[in-house]
């Protein structure tokens, strides 16, 4: 064999494992246009499926009428909410414990709301049926404030009990959904009245959008002759969507299959069931046909999960010099008509109470009100972990605020707060253990790499010129340091819907030495083929390149939770550098058999396994899998396969130190981001040039939210952004460059050390282009004002300091 | 988003297109770039049940300049507006406006006689033609007559074009040596105007013999404003006749509240555009 020429360096790289810039290998395809997305999914007979939907915010509808529509050339069938109720699928349980309409049953709630399902032979047809469905609706008062509503004699659920509980306790009002609260008020309450500063602020997270380049859809097929149900879909999570297809319609589990193809982006948009996937299943099964829905742009601005809406009110207090003492938070929560929040069941608001953030702070109370609205249902985690980003922004907005009342630098007040080094693992306030983290050396490093003692010299200058009347243009300087929290999650308390968020990997070694590995997870962008088969490597000796990854076939492969809240590498990540370490301790026993020696008296080396002291005896791990099938060894049985499920311990408590340096017009409220320091320390790192490639991304997301995106309502409930022209997604033009940079304190209890890192740039992002936009105006004495910081707000903001003369 | 259903014809004389035209009366619209209409007929804010597309009429190609008389067929692309030298060097301001429209891919299908004809507020280029006191030719069943950009525009969709009509050609006078600048204000590539402002000045010595002012996205057409243009006139372009200038051209326009911002800061911001498009049109002249 060429091996024993081969040197062990070259062994390592020939293996492209961990640590390796190793390529991409899916983007072979998506760069030539060879995906498989679940439009590209085309069977015979395939009928189309499409949604009539509702102009108005609120309102009755007192009847539907489908003559017109069933004229039109190709429609054969317009479902309405009176179809559905005799299979009990008019309505559709939350992921929330809350019920949503999937179908107009008596009223709509929100602008867009799924009325009518109108099924045709193909898409023109189905578009032109869905125009004749005449519907008579007759128009409701609207609320689309959440402190309106929690005021309001008008009712928008007449569907529940009025006094009786939710899913999350009592409702205190007919618009309320769940008061959720964590921590101990009466002790945060006298903390802040003992303390000598206390800083209050109302801090709003806008509602946005996570707006996948690809929108939700789906192909149901029922196979009436062997009644097998097979969906393509959209699905962060395929399995969940198995179990649930099933609960829902009654057909047993063995008889689903659900396909995630390739998926083109889901930022948390494709963890929720929509009345898509019901409506399409039930055409369906009605025409024994095929159907597909694909949702246009506007549908999917409309109607599928937004993100965010979190009204934050925030008091913090502290020594004169700057050690904090206490935090109190009560959140005004807009989740919208139906309650469709996607977070862990025992957690409402998701993982919020990680709002203490990098900072040691003995005390803090969180509450968080959700109340109902009439605006679309959802509350995804867009790209972040559950409610973490709206956690992040509202500690970084806090800190600056406070700095602002301590007349102190923000750098310094965060230096002092941090939780040290020394202290991990570090149980919070809220209750969180964080495992590991070192943010002193991450924030000195960030600073430095700035040269940030330079920068606020050059902002003091420029606000002397300013005030001379030489320049129109301020500087910001935006910091932050967050704190993640990943990786759900421990089944002791972390499930959807009653499913434990464990995940899994399933491992088959081909007799002549690559292999093929399944997972529970399903990659929409994040690179899985490329970093799990690296994980492999390295756990197993098989080349990157000779492992295939697959995911998304839940016929295929094991049991999961999905793809959402960074929870892939956490948990998936664990599974499979689990599994392929039982492979590795069959390949010893067959190694130690090969070569005639006892188990203890072989080693692992790169790929292979060497005689203790004998480096020329050693058996390649392809030597060892062909005999693993083909060789009789007495007590093992044949086959080198293994398949791990992995129940994590605790989360992961991936952090960053971001500086963003920002130029602002005062006069058009145009800005320029001149400078963006990223330093990610998301633990082991599996491959450097994914995880840059996902901090990138993040960061462009982030600049979208805090610099424009927003999904915005008029009085009306008319949703004002429901396209690309006026939501905002930012082109190769708007996106600056991005400095990144890297501390690695691995996870303690990760078997590989991993963290996470895909949404950390999103929630360390949106506060530090955020705080860059205040910094800027802190000399003129702004301590708060709301995102999205559009030309127009950021002109509004000057314009009421009076820099416009 | 899927259009209703409609016919397609592909004819290639004016004539056959006017005859179209006047075939199908309202049920029928030219289709030259698409990328104004095919949206409005996606989203169904437009319903057409003949679309008469103009890609194969010859006579409405190509940019001509014939001593200081340009001539631009109305189905030359926004990116040949860009690329052309010809047109660079007698109009160089068709060059910078051409490029803060839309972006590269659009530019390559939407055509300068679809963005003039189209009426939208939010198009750049007509307040631009109005600045180079450009005149439409328009070909009807009745014939061909001449209009003014200046008088063209009547209120948002609606222009001195009758429905049978179509616009053929554009004409304008060299505006070479003059001082040119087109100032955008937009929230990112590919978004219509905030404000912006055209602006075309000449200059005797250290002062200023002529103005002409256009203003784009601030009331339902493009306004020309004569006042804001003589304001500079007779002066030197200092901060007095640039105050004066925006002064005026505030009295003209009147914009209306978007998701782009309210009124008062569509205000200060045409005025920051129009500030802007003056000193550097002043530093070209
Ligand atoms: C994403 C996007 C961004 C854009 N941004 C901008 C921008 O920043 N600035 C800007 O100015 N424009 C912008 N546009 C519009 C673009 O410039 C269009 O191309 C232009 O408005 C219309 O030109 P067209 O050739 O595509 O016309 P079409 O869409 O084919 O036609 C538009 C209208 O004009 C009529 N018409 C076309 N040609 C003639 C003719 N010869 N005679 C009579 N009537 C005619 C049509 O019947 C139709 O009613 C944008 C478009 C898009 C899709």
């Amino acid at each position: 064999m060429k091996d024993e020429v081969t040197s062990r360096d070259e062994r390592v790289a020939n293996l492209k494992g961990m640590g390796a810039s190793r390529k991409r290998v899916e983007d072979a395809r998506f760069t030539q246009g060879k995906g498989n997305y679940v439009d590209d999914v085309k069977l015979p007979g395939m009928l189309f499926g499409d949604f009539v939907r509702s102009p108005y915010a609120h309102a009755r509808v007192n009847g539907i009428n489908i003559e017109e529509a069933m004229k039109v050339p190709g429609v054969l069938a317009v479902l309405t909410a009176k179809d559905l109720e005799p299979l009990g699928l008019h309505w559709m349980p939350t992921l929330a414990g809350d019920k949503q309409m999937v179908l107009a049953d008596g009223k709509v709630l929100f602008q867009g709301q799924e009325v009518a399902f109108v099924v045709a032979t193909d898409r023109y047809a189905c578009a032109d049926g869905v125009e004749a469905v005449e519907v008579d609706y007759e128009d409701l008062p609207v609320i689309v404030d959440p402190f309106e509503a929690m005021q309001s004699d008008l009712v928008l659920r007449e569907d529940l009990e009025a006094g009786a509980d939710g899913a999350h306790g009592p409702r205190k009002h007919h618009n309320h959904i769940f008061l959720w609260e964590e921590g101990d008020e009466a002790a945060t309450n006298q903390a802040l009245e003992s303390s000598e500063v206390v800083a209050e602020e109302m801090v709003y997270y806008h509602r946005t959008h996570p707006c996948p380049l690809e929108t939700c859809g789906c192909v149901a097929s029922m196979d009436k002759v062997n009644g097998k149900l097979t969906l393509w879909g959209t699905f962060q999570a395929p399995h969940v969507v198995r179990t649930v297809a099933s609960l829902l319609s009654g057909i047993d589990e063995h008889n689903i299959r659900v396909i995630s193809p390739d998926i083109g982006g889901g930022f948390g948009n494709k963890v929720g069931v929509y009345p898509g996937y019901v409506c399409s299943i039930v055409a369906s099964i009605v025409t024994g046909k095929p159907v597909k829905w694909i949702e246009d742009r506007m549908d999917n601005l409309m109607a599928t999960a937004f993100a965010r809406d979190y009204w934050m009110k925030g008091k913090i207090s502290a020594t004169k010099d700057g050690k904090i003492t206490g935090l109190h938070c009560h959140v005004t929560a807009d989740h919208g008509a139906f309650d469709a929040c996607a977070d862990p069941t025992k957690f409402p608001a998701g993982f919020f109470h990680i709002c203490t953030g990098s900072y040691d702070i003995p005390v803090a109370y969180v509450g968080v009100d959700g109340v109902y609205t009439n605006k679309a249902p959802g509350g995804v985690a867009y790209r972040c972990s559950f409610r973490v980003t709206e956690a992040a922004y509202f500690i970084e907005r806090m800190i600056e605020v406070l700095a602002i009342e301590l007349n102190m630098d923000a750098a310094e007040l965060r230096r002092i707060n941090f939780i040290k080094q020394e202290q991990f693992p570090y149980t919070s306030a809220l209750g969180w253990e964080y495992d590991s983290g070192d943010y002193h050396t991450a924030w000195d490093k960030a600073l430095e790499a700035v040269d940030y003692a330079g920068l606020r010299a050059e902002q003091a200058q420029r606000v002397e010129d300013f005030k001379a009347g030489k320049t129109r243009k301020l500087l910001g300087i935006g910091l932050t340091h967050f704190t993640e929290i990943v990786g759900a999650g421990p089944v002791k308390n972390c499930d959807i819907l009653g499913m434990g968020m464990f995940d899994s990997c399933e491992i088959r070694i081909h007799p002549t030495g690559s292999a093929i590995a399944r997972l529970g997870t399903i990659s929409q962008g994040q690179g899985h083929a490329t970093t799990f088969a690296q994980i492999l490597a390295s756990e197993t000796g098989i080349p990157a390149d000779k492992i295939t990854i697959e995911e998304g076939d839940t016929d295929t492969a094991p049991y999961g939770l999905g793809t959402y809240g960074s929870r892939s590498t956490p948990v998936a990540g664990a599974a499979t550098a689990l599994a392929g370490r039982k492979i590795r301790a069959k390949a010893q026993m067959i190694a130690a058999y090969l070569l005639e020696v006892h188990d203890d008296d072989v080693e692992w080396d790169v790929d292979r396994f060497v005689v203790k002291g004998a480096p020329e005896r050693f058996k390649t791990m392809a030597e060892i899998a062909f005999a693993s099938y083909n060789q009789a060894i007495p007590g093992v049985e044949p086959g080198l396969e293994a398949v791990s499920y992995y129940d994590p311990p605790n989360m992961t408590y991936p952090f960053g130190a971001y500086v963003c340096v920002m130029e602002i017009d005062v006069d058009t409220g145009e800005h320029e981001v001149r400078q963006f320091y990223a330093l990610d320390d998301c633990g082991t790192r599996i491959n450097p040039m994914v995880i840059e490639g996902q901090v990138h991304g993040g960061l462009t997301e982030a600049l979208a939210i805090a610099m424009g995106q927003e999904i915005a309502y008029d009085d009306m409930g008319n949703c004002k952004t429901g396209t690309l022209m006026d939501f905002f997604m930012p082109t190769a033009w708007e996106t600056p460059h991005y400095t990144t940079d890297h501390t690695e304190t691995p996870s303690p209890h990760h078997p590989i050390g991993a963290k996470g890192v895909g949404e950390s740039p999103n929630v360390g992002g949106v506060p530090a282009f955020s705080n860059a936009v205040h910094d800027a105006f802190r000399a003129f004495g702004l301590r708060q004002s709301h995102m999205p910081h559009d030309h127009w707000r950021i002109w509004k903001t000057a314009n009421q300091l009076g820099l416009h003369g | 988003m899927i259009p209703a259903a409609f016919d397609y014809h592909r004819p290639d004389t004016i004539d056959a297109a006017v005859g179209l035209l006047a075939e199908h009366g309202e049920e029928a619209r030219v289709v030259a770039g698409g990328h104004s209409l095919i949206p409005m007929m996606k989203l169904r804010m437009a319903y057409l049940s003949h679309l008469v597309d103009l890609r194969d009429v010859q006579e409405m190609q190509g940019i001509t300049v014939d001593g200081d008389t340009v001539t631009l067929g109305a189905m030359v692309t926004q990116h040949e507006l860009i690329t052309s030298d010809a047109l660079a060097s007698v109009a160089p301001i068709l060059r910078e406006a051409s490029l803060q429209i839309a972006d590269p891919q659009v530019r390559y299908m939407g055509t300068i006689g679809g963005n003039v004809a189209n009426g939208d507020p939010g198009n750049d280029i007509p307040g631009l033609m109005q600045a180079l006191d450009a005149k439409f030719v328009l070909a009807g069943p009745e014939g061909r007559r001449t209009v003014d950009a200046r008088g063209f525009y009547e209120a948002a969709y609606m222009t001195a074009r009758e429905d049978e009509e179509i616009l053929t050609h554009i004409r304008f006078r060299s505006v070479a040596g003059m001082g040119y600048a087109y100032e955008k204000q937009k929230r990112k590539i590919g978004d219509y105007a905030t404000a912006a402002a055209a602006v075309l000045v000449a200059k005797d010595g250290d002062t200023i013999s002529e103005a002409r002012i256009a203003m784009t996205n601030l009331s339902d057409t493009p306004i020309f404003s004569e006042g804001a243009g003589a304001a500079l006139v007779g002066t030197s372009g200092d901060g007095a006749a640039v105050a004066a200038a925006i002064a005026a051209m505030q009295a003209d326009i009147d914009p209306a509240e978007d998701n782009r911002g309210p009124v008062e800061f569509k205000r200060h911001v045409a005025g920051v555009m129009l500030s802007r498009a003056i000193n550097s049109a002043l530093s070209r002249a």
